[in-house]
């Protein structure tokens, strides 16, 4: 289908289309950087292509265009995929493409902030993820790994000279046009830091939010707050020991992290899981989205004031947290997959066990469900508040629960069926109008829903090996590293050299719990990623809050961040 | 109250305005005495409430039964926190803001009827009394924002004052068809007229009165700023509101007013509309006046408790929408209606 699509830009753009390529059955284009946009608005326009998921930097020190911008494109309606790429020396511009998607804004942001590739036209190219007195661009392969740097001055968001423009419009929306002119002084309003250190704002985040009494006129993010450059540490480790890096992005449910990261891996390296493993995988991931929608709508509830339900949900996520723990020997930091299978195999009794824990599940939803779904008072304040369209979630780059709030039905594991998804029973539920409301009950919907995919998969849960027979890919068994010589080998190479995962390039991604969680991975044939970027699926859905909270009141801006499940771990990486 | 007088005047040999001071004083003593006291049985009792309606036990552990000196220790640990004062605080205003808030609900009790004869200040205008010294608490509070220099505490002051004027009300105009029925604003004739069981208690009278009693219900969740209508600390929206920059024992005032105001509006509910001490039925006659004063004010306590820790928080705007546009026309129907029937079934003086 994608190779479709290429042609069909070939024939539009002839030789502007420097090059194709198929990596691992991902089709991606070259094209120059003065034909970007015309590339990006054809494939919006007449192409379908509504979504802009990423845009990834890439540094190769030696060629004479050293860097290298993908797009990753996506079309839900026609379900394709096409990654644009575009090669730039140091210091040439790239056009933005921020006016053509919006999730292009904060996307390239990014880029510029790790990589230093200017974005020309971009309406606000400043710094990201680093703190703004950051000097260097971290994810250049010149850039020192160990070298630190000490920052502390806090960014002001609205100057003055912002806060008097506010004031303006302000003044003019307030005065009637009969003449009375009722002026906003610059002094009448109020600028207050929502974060980064605030109860409702569940991770190190900041929202600036400029005030006229409660009402929000303009509001201002900032992010990074937690950034450790995961993707540095990526290229400086072996690819099984990115692993445990992965579970620290989405903390809430990092089983799925591991999986989908695998998963990626394993794409890369043209292998796939055996049933088992992918089946324990369908498994974890689930009962991690389980307890991932739990803490989202669990919070949110406590930020909209219904303390109770905390724990109606609450202690069914520590009921299955203790199922985790067996499993896996810890709670949040799971590292449980392995790339070409798991690290162990599911202990005896965990099926019944968490039949069991589901069984309860029912219950606290049922609990929570009765206590706040015909709440006068809940629906006050969720209903209309924090609303974004269908075409406006598109545009901003929203997948998971809170572009499936806007009504559409896009879930990646119907999309692009992975793991053996395609033989599960399920439900994609959908909201009707993007807002609070329904990103909720979509949570609580889905909650449902992945319940009934473990106990499906706990059913039908083949026999056979737990991970691939490939000894270059999988450490060999205990027995082996002791008995044999070729087993000591193995595991030698695997632990000093790391997998060598051949030369090339792929995107694996996944349906996480809030989203498309994706990983771009480039291996030059060392032990180690080249290059290793993840698409955390809040990132462009935290972009658009400085726009879903402007004109609402303080409470609709704390209900509004509670329900969008921004994880700072995943955000700032 | 009188054998006190009598005792003071005849045995102590004290003249009238000596008897007169050491009663009030005793008087005092004791409303302080028994307020901080209530404070901290429902602290404890908040907690174990919440942890009842919230699938946990609450606390267990101090003092062996059900962590029945979980308040105590609490409250000696408060006293042992720092008292901080932020630099840009309006100092004066910072300190005085508590001391004001508690001044507030503690002069309201002085006219509490807890059993016949028994009060503290039997005022012939008790009931306005009581409305207008806890009104007090708004002043303190605003003080208490403004004086922190801090925004989040602004913006909790100002929801503070803009909800308790508010909600002043509708809570006296709930009030003002039992005002008509007993024809005095005493509160002790307030809780005599309704003598002679459960059905003579106002909130049985007519409908008017039973939609006044839950009028007065909502209106005095809001007046003690508890949830669903917490705004001025609103946790998760205003880190603590009005009090985020209070520790220790200046905080401890805030959280003491707090309690000794849910209990204040709550024995004003039963002695307006539950019959104050009487008993709901003969057979229930032996127990003291006082004791069944307390256990109805108990339990709407834990009336007060369940809502709190049942309801999601309203938005500042709906709560303004409440309170004006629903509760006030709402009370002003049971006025002229309770009137109306008071007319018609010659009840009327």
């Amino acid at each position: 289908m994608s190779q479709k699509l290429v042609e069909r830009l070939q024939r539009e753009f002839g030789a502007d289309i420097l090059a194709t390529a198929t990596n691992h059955g991902d089709e991606s284009v070259t094209v120059a950087p003065e034909r970007l946009r015309d590339v990006l608005a054809h494939l919006r326009g007449k192409e379908g292509c509504e979504q802009l998921s990423d845009v990834v930097g890439v540094d190769f020190p030696g060629r004479d265009r050293r860097f290298q911008v993908v797009y990753l494109l996506r079309s839900w309606a026609k379900n394709h995929r096409l990654q644009v790429k575009v090669d730039v020396a140091e210091d040439e511009a790239v056009p933005t493409v921020s006016d053509l998607y919006r999730s292009a804004d904060w996307a390239e942001r990014e880029v510029w902030d790790l990589f230093g590739v200017p974005f020309s036209g971009h309406p606000d190219l400043r710094r990201i993820l680093c703190h703004h007195e950051f000097e260097g661009h971290a994810l250049r392969k010149d850039y020192p790994i160990e070298q630190g740097q000490e920052c502390s001055r806090p960014e002001k968001l609205f100057t003055d000279a912002d806060v008097a423009r506010a004031a303006q419009r302000a003044t003019a929306v307030v005065s009637d046009p009969g003449g009375v002119v009722d002026e906003v002084h610059p002094s009448d309003l109020l600028t207050v830091n929502i974060g980064p250190s605030h109860p409702a704002t569940h991770g190190a985040l900041r929202a600036e939010l400029l005030l006229d009494g409660e009402t929000i006129l303009e509001a201002r993010t900032e992010i990074g707050y937690i950034h450790r450059c995961f993707e540095k540490e990526a290229e400086d480790h072996t690819w099984a020991q990115v692993m445990p890096y992965t579970d620290r992005l989405n903390y809430c449910s990092a089983m799925l992290n591991n999986s989908i990261y695998a998963m990626a891996v394993e794409k890369l390296l043209g292998v796939e899981a055996t049933p088992r493993a992918q089946a324990i995988r369908v498994i974890v991931s689930e009962l991690s989205r389980i307890i991932d929608h739990l803490v989202c709508v669990c919070a949110n509830l406590v930020d909209i004031g219904a303390l109770t339900n905390y724990w109606y949900l609450y202690n069914v996520r520590e009921s299955i947290y203790e199922s985790l723990e067996k499993l896996c020997g810890s709670r949040l930091t799971t590292n449980y997959a392995r790339i070409g299978g798991m690290s162990h195999d599911l202990y005896d009794g965990f099926a019944a066990e968490i039949g069991h824990k589901l069984d309860q599940l029912l219950e606290g939803h049922s609990d929570v469900m009765k206590l706040v779904a015909r709440n006068r008072i809940f629906l006050d304040r969720t209903v209309g508040v924090g609303v974004i369209g269908r075409a406006d979630a598109l545009n901003w780059g929203y997948t998971g629960p809170c572009l499936r709030a806007t009504g559409l039905a896009y879930d990646l594991r119907r999309h692009a069926p992975y793991s053996g998804y395609e033989q599960y029973e399920f439900d994609v539920p959908t909201g009707e109008q993007g807002d609070t409301h329904d990103r909720i009950m979509v949570r609580m919907a889905e909650i449902i829903q992945s319940r009934s995919i473990v106990l499906q998969a706990l059913d039908k849960l083949p026999d056979g090996p737990l991970n691939i027979d490939d000894h270059r890919v999988v450490l060999p068994p205990k027995r082996t590293v002791y008995d044999t010589i070729e087993g000591v080998m193995n595991q030698f190479k695997l632990v000093y050299e790391g997998i060598r995962v051949p030369r090339g390039e792929a995107y694996g991604f996944g349906e996480g719990a809030n989203g498309e969680l994706g990983y771009w991975c480039i291996s030059d044939g060392s032990g180690r990623p080249y290059r290793m970027k993840v698409r955390p699926p809040c990132f462009p859905v935290f972009s658009s809050y400085a726009q879903l909270v402007q004109g609402g009141m303080i409470p609709d801006a704390i209900a509004t961040l509670g329900s969008l499940n921004i994880i700072a771990g995943e955000l700032d990486r | 109250m009188e054998a006190m007088y009598a005792f003071f005047m005849d045995k102590a040999g004290m003249g009238q305005a000596g008897a007169h001071v050491t009663v009030a004083a005793i008087m005092a003593t004791l409303m302080f005495i028994v307020m901080a006291l209530c404070a901290l049985v429902f602290t404890w009792m908040e907690r174990k409430v919440a942890a009842f309606l919230q699938s946990r036990w609450g606390p267990m552990r101090t003092g062996r039964w059900q962590g029945w000196a979980q308040a105590v220790a609490d409250m000696l640990k408060i006293l042992g926190k720092e008292d901080i004062i932020p630099a840009e605080a309006d100092k004066a205003l910072f300190i005085f803001a508590p001391l004001l808030v508690l001044l507030g609900s503690l002069l309201a009790w002085a006219a509490i009827p807890w059993a016949p004869g028994f009060v503290a200040a039997d005022l012939d205008l008790g009931l306005f009394y009581i409305f207008a010294v806890s009104s007090m608490v708004i002043i303190g509070i605003l003080m208490a924002g403004w004086a922190s220099n801090n925004k989040w505490a602004l913006y909790g002051a100002a929801r503070g004052a803009a909800q308790m004027v508010s909600y002043e009300i509708p809570l006296a105009l709930a009030a003002i068809p039992v005002v008509m029925y007993t024809g005095s604003l005493n509160t002790q004739d307030i809780v005599i007229a309704q003598q002679g069981g459960i059905w003579n208690w106002f909130i049985f009278r007519n409908p008017f009165l039973f939609v006044s009693f839950f009028l007065y219900f909502v209106a005095s969740i809001a007046e003690t700023n508890r949830g669903p209508f917490d705004m001025p600390e609103t946790e998760s929206e205003l880190v603590a509101g009005y009090h985020t920059e209070y520790t220790g024992m200046r905080f401890a005032f805030f959280f003491l007013s707090e309690y000794a105001n849910l209990f204040l509006v709550s024995m004003i509910a039963v002695l307006l509309f539950l019959g104050g001490w009487w008993a709901p039925i003969p057979g229930l006659d032996f127990l003291p006046a006082a004791l069944t004063f307390v256990i109805k004010g108990v339990l709407m306590v834990f009336l007060n408790m369940w809502v709190r820790w049942t309801l999601p928080r309203v938005r500042v705007d709906q709560l303004m929408h409440l309170c004006w546009k629903v509760m006030i026309p709402a009370a002003l129907i049971c006025t002229v209606g309770a009137g109306l029937w008071m007319m018609a079934s010659g009840a009327a003086g």
